[in-house]
C-alpha cells in the first residue's frame, strides 16, 4: 500500500471530469451495496453519499484505469464499519427475530420469495453477508472481494460458502407447511422465480 | 456431505439430491443478483448529483469551506 510520501498536488483537470463520470456511473451500485449492508434505505443513501464524497475527496490517490468499483466499495465498507462503531444502533435483525418473522409469513397471499431471501440474508453474520453479496450479486471475483474486505482470498471463499449453506438452510426451514402445501415452499417459490428471472434474460 | 437432517418427506440421498442442492444454490444466486440489480436499477435521487456538483464547484474554485 502507499507509503508515507505525500501525494503530489494534482491540478483539477480533465482527470477530475473523467473521475466524476466514472463515479456517477457507480452511484447505483454504491446504493445497492449500502442497502445490503444497512438493511435500511435511508441510512443506506446517507452512507452511499458519504462514501461518494470520500471517494471524490480522495480522487488524487486513485489511479485511473484501475478498478474504481472495488475502490469505492472498499471506501463505503470502511465508512460503514467506522460509523457503526461510533454510533449506529444494531439495526440488524438478530437470528431469532428473523426466524420468527419467517415463520410468521404464513399468509398464503403474501408475495414470499424476495422478502424471505431478504430476511434470510439478515440472519447471516455480517462478514458472511457482505462476502456473499460482493461475490454473488456484485459481480466481484474472490480476489477483488478480498481486497474490498481487506482479508485473505481463502477467508472470502469460506465465508461465501458458509453463507450459501446457511441461507439455504434458513430458507428451507422458513418454508413452513401450510394449507397442505409441502415444507420448503420458500425454497420452491425462489426456484420458480429464479426460473422466470433467468428466462427473462440476464442482459 | 453428511447431512442427516431428520426432516420427513425429503428425497432419499443420492445423485438426485446433490443435483437438487446445486439447483437450489443456483436459484438463490439468481435471486440474489436480482435483488441487488433491482436496487441498482432504481433512479438515483437528485441529492447525489447535487452533492457531487457542489463539491466539484468548490474544488474548481480552489476554495474549500
Amino acid at each position: 500500500m502507499s507509503g508515507a510520501s505525500s501525494p503530489p498536488p494534482k491540478p483539477p483537470s480533465a482527470d477530475d471530469d473523467a473521475f466524476k463520470r466514472e463515479l456517477v456511473v457507480l452511484i447505483p451500485h454504491l446504493r445497492a451495496f449500502a442497502r445490503t449492508l444497512t438493511g435500511d434505505p435511508t441510512a443506506a443513501d446517507d452512507l452511499a453519499q458519504d462514501a461518494m464524497m470520500k471517494a471524490w475527496d480522495a480522487r488524487a490517490s486513485y489511479q485511473m484505469g484501475t478498478n474504481m468499483k472495488a475502490w469505492t466499495f472498499m471506501i463505503l465498507r470502511n465508512q460503514f464499519y467506522s460509523e457503526k462503531r461510533r454510533s449506529w444502533r444494531q439495526t440488524q435483525l438478530d437470528q431469532e427475530a428473523a426466524e420468527r418473522t419467517l415463520v410468521a409469513v404464513d399468509d398464503p397471499e403474501s408475495p414470499v420469495a424476495l422478502d424471505e431471501l431478504r430476511l434470510a440474508l439478515g440472519t447471516l453474520p455480517e462478514e458472511q453477508r457482505e462476502a456473499l453479496i460482493l461475490v454473488g450479486a456484485g459481480g466481484f471475483a474472490y480476489e477483488e472481494a478480498a481486497a474490498i474486505c481487506q482479508c485473505a482470498v481463502g477467508t472470502v471463499k469460506s465465508r461465501v460458502s458458509r453463507a450459501r449453506k446457511a441461507l439455504q438452510a434458513t430458507l428451507d426451514r422458513g418454508g413452513y407447511p401450510r394449507d397442505g402445501r409441502a415444507a420448503g415452499d420458500a425454497m420452491r417459490s425462489i426456484l420458480a422465480a429464479a426460473d422466470r428471472l433467468s428466462g427473462a434474460g440476464q442482459g | 456431505m453428511t447431512d442427516n437432517s431428520n426432516s420427513p418427506g425429503k428425497p432419499p440421498k443420492g445423485g438426485a439430491s446433490l443435483e437438487e442442492a446445486r439447483l437450489r444454490q443456483q436459484a438463490i444466486g439468481v435471486k440474489l443478483r436480482h435483488m441487488f440489480d433491482e436496487i441498482v436499477n432504481e433512479p438515483v435521487p437528485d441529492e447525489f448529483l447535487d452533492i457531487l456538483r457542489r463539491a466539484d464547484a468548490r474544488s474548481t474554485d480552489g476554495h474549500g469551506e
